[in-house]
């Protein structure tokens, strides 16, 4: 069903070369988890040589008002997403489904509690 | 799909207020200029922390250094935010930087100004961020996705910066008459070239008509310039200084403020290389990256050595 995978955003469509990795370092995307209880998300980029410094640049970047109390980091080059140019075919099927959703049973108003 | 049929396609998102994303196709054109606007914005952070860095050993009390400190440091993250957002348009950073060093990107003119007195960096925060603030917030709805979230990450961060500009400021102009010559002294050096932080005339913009058809900025250079007058005219009565300008008058009729004319001349030469510290600022810039070069050197070599460790050979 899914033709291709793709490189997301993360892994930045660059035009000098696929890992492409210069005097700066590889690229990592950061995700921080703002408190406990919630999803780490997605932040932002940044390059680093190795896990431990992006860990450490991504806690002086992403984190220097309390954003955060958890970090994961990941080489961009191990991300993997959907393609865009698929979106229409890849989300149609979910498209034509509206029962699955609470709101499409007709139920009378003296019904509680559901 | 044609080239027309993805035009359409883009156009048509564009016209809904859906963002583009470093996926999506976008026309050449699009992604160049954004890369243009976007890695100039990263310039400008990392240059800016040249001018108020000057004052970080002599800010006159430990609130002040602290506040000064983390500042600059919010600079080289929202340089950092701008050219992640850059390299998402598939220009690498070490590109970004060759072109600052090699002078074929150009950063805001406004860093090219010396910082001669402690009033300078009141006024900096007050008046460059101010304006800097007015730019950004409404890039914080432009239509290219990773640049909108930079900036909504930068404008979050900025508005103290704003605040304590003002503040010191305030500060001085509540001192002695010498404190307070020393705030309009200051006032007097930075408000013109902060007009010009908005850059050319509407009329005189080349960028700015196709910018707006893309959604990229929202408001023209003029518009923004027009809104900063009017809010930083008003701001000046608290702090009691006056505006250098003797045209700055209220016009009923527009409901806002006339002002004079800017010296474009003055601007075209900051801009091409010729302000007071141009030199000065980029000598800066290489040399701090030419002395960090065996850092990045000492970082890559270590992490190679540590792969190699991973990886057992042979026995």
């Amino acid at each position: 069903m899914i033709e291709t995978l793709n490189k997301t955003e993360a892994s930045h469509p660059s035009p000098t070369g696929e890992g492409r990795e210069g005097t700066e370092g590889p690229l990592w995307e950061v995700f921080i988890r703002s408190k406990q209880g919630l999803d780490h998300k997605h932040v932002g980029s940044l390059h680093a040589t190795d896990a431990k410094m992006a860990i450490e640049n991504a806690r002086d970047v992403y984190t220097r008002r309390m954003e955060g109390v958890s970090i994961w980091v990941v080489e961009s080059k191990n991300i993997h997403a959907s393609n865009p140019d698929e979106a229409a075919s890849m989300y149609d099927p979910a498209n034509d489904k509206v029962y699955r959703h609470p709101t499409f049973y007709n139920l009378p108003d003296e019904l509680k509690h559901m | 799909m044609s080239v027309q049929e993805l035009e359409t396609i883009f156009d048509n998102k564009l016209e809904r207020e859906i963002r583009i994303e470093p996926k999506d196709w976008m026309p050449d054109n699009y992604r160049k200029n954004l890369i243009r606007m976007i890695s100039q914005h990263a310039h400008s952070e990392i240059v800016g922390m040249l001018p108020e860095g000057n004052w970080i050993t002599r800010a006159p009390s430990l609130r002040r250094k602290a506040t000064l400190l983390a500042k600059v440091q919010d600079e080289a993250g929202h340089g950092l935010y701008l050219y992640a957002a850059a390299e998402t348009m598939g220009i690498s950073r070490e590109e970004m930087i060759d072109q600052l060093l090699t002078g074929k990107a150009k950063y805001s003119s406004i860093f090219n100004y010396p910082t001669l007195t402690w009033a300078d960096i009141g006024a900096i925060g007050w008046l460059v961020d101010g304006a800097a603030i007015m730019n950004q917030v409404p890039l914080c709805r432009t239509s290219y996705g990773p640049y909108a979230r930079a900036m909504i990450r930068v404008c979050k961060e900025e508005s103290f910066h704003q605040r304590q500009g003002f503040e010191i400021l305030l500060t001085l102009c509540r001192g002695s008459k010498e404190q307070k010559d020393m705030a309009q002294d200051a006032l007097n050096r930075w408000w013109w070239p902060s007009l010009m932080m908005f850059g050319p005339n509407d009329d005189n913009s080349p960028h700015t008509a196709q910018s707006m058809k893309w959604k990229i900025k929202r408001f023209t250079n003029d518009e923004l310039r027009q809104k900063f007058v009017d809010i930083c005219t008003e701001q000046a009565k608290v702090l009691g200084l006056a505006i250098p300008d003797k045209d700055l008058k209220w016009n009923e009729e527009k409901m806002h403020y006339d002002f004079g004319e800017i010296n474009w001349e003055e601007f075209n030469n900051v801009v091409n290389g010729n302000g007071p510290c141009n030199k000065e600022r980029m000598a800066a810039r290489i040399k701090a990256h030419e002395e960090g070069a065996w850092v990045r050197e000492a970082a890559l070599a270590y992490s190679e050595k540590k792969k190699q460790r991973q990886t057992p050979t042979a026995a």
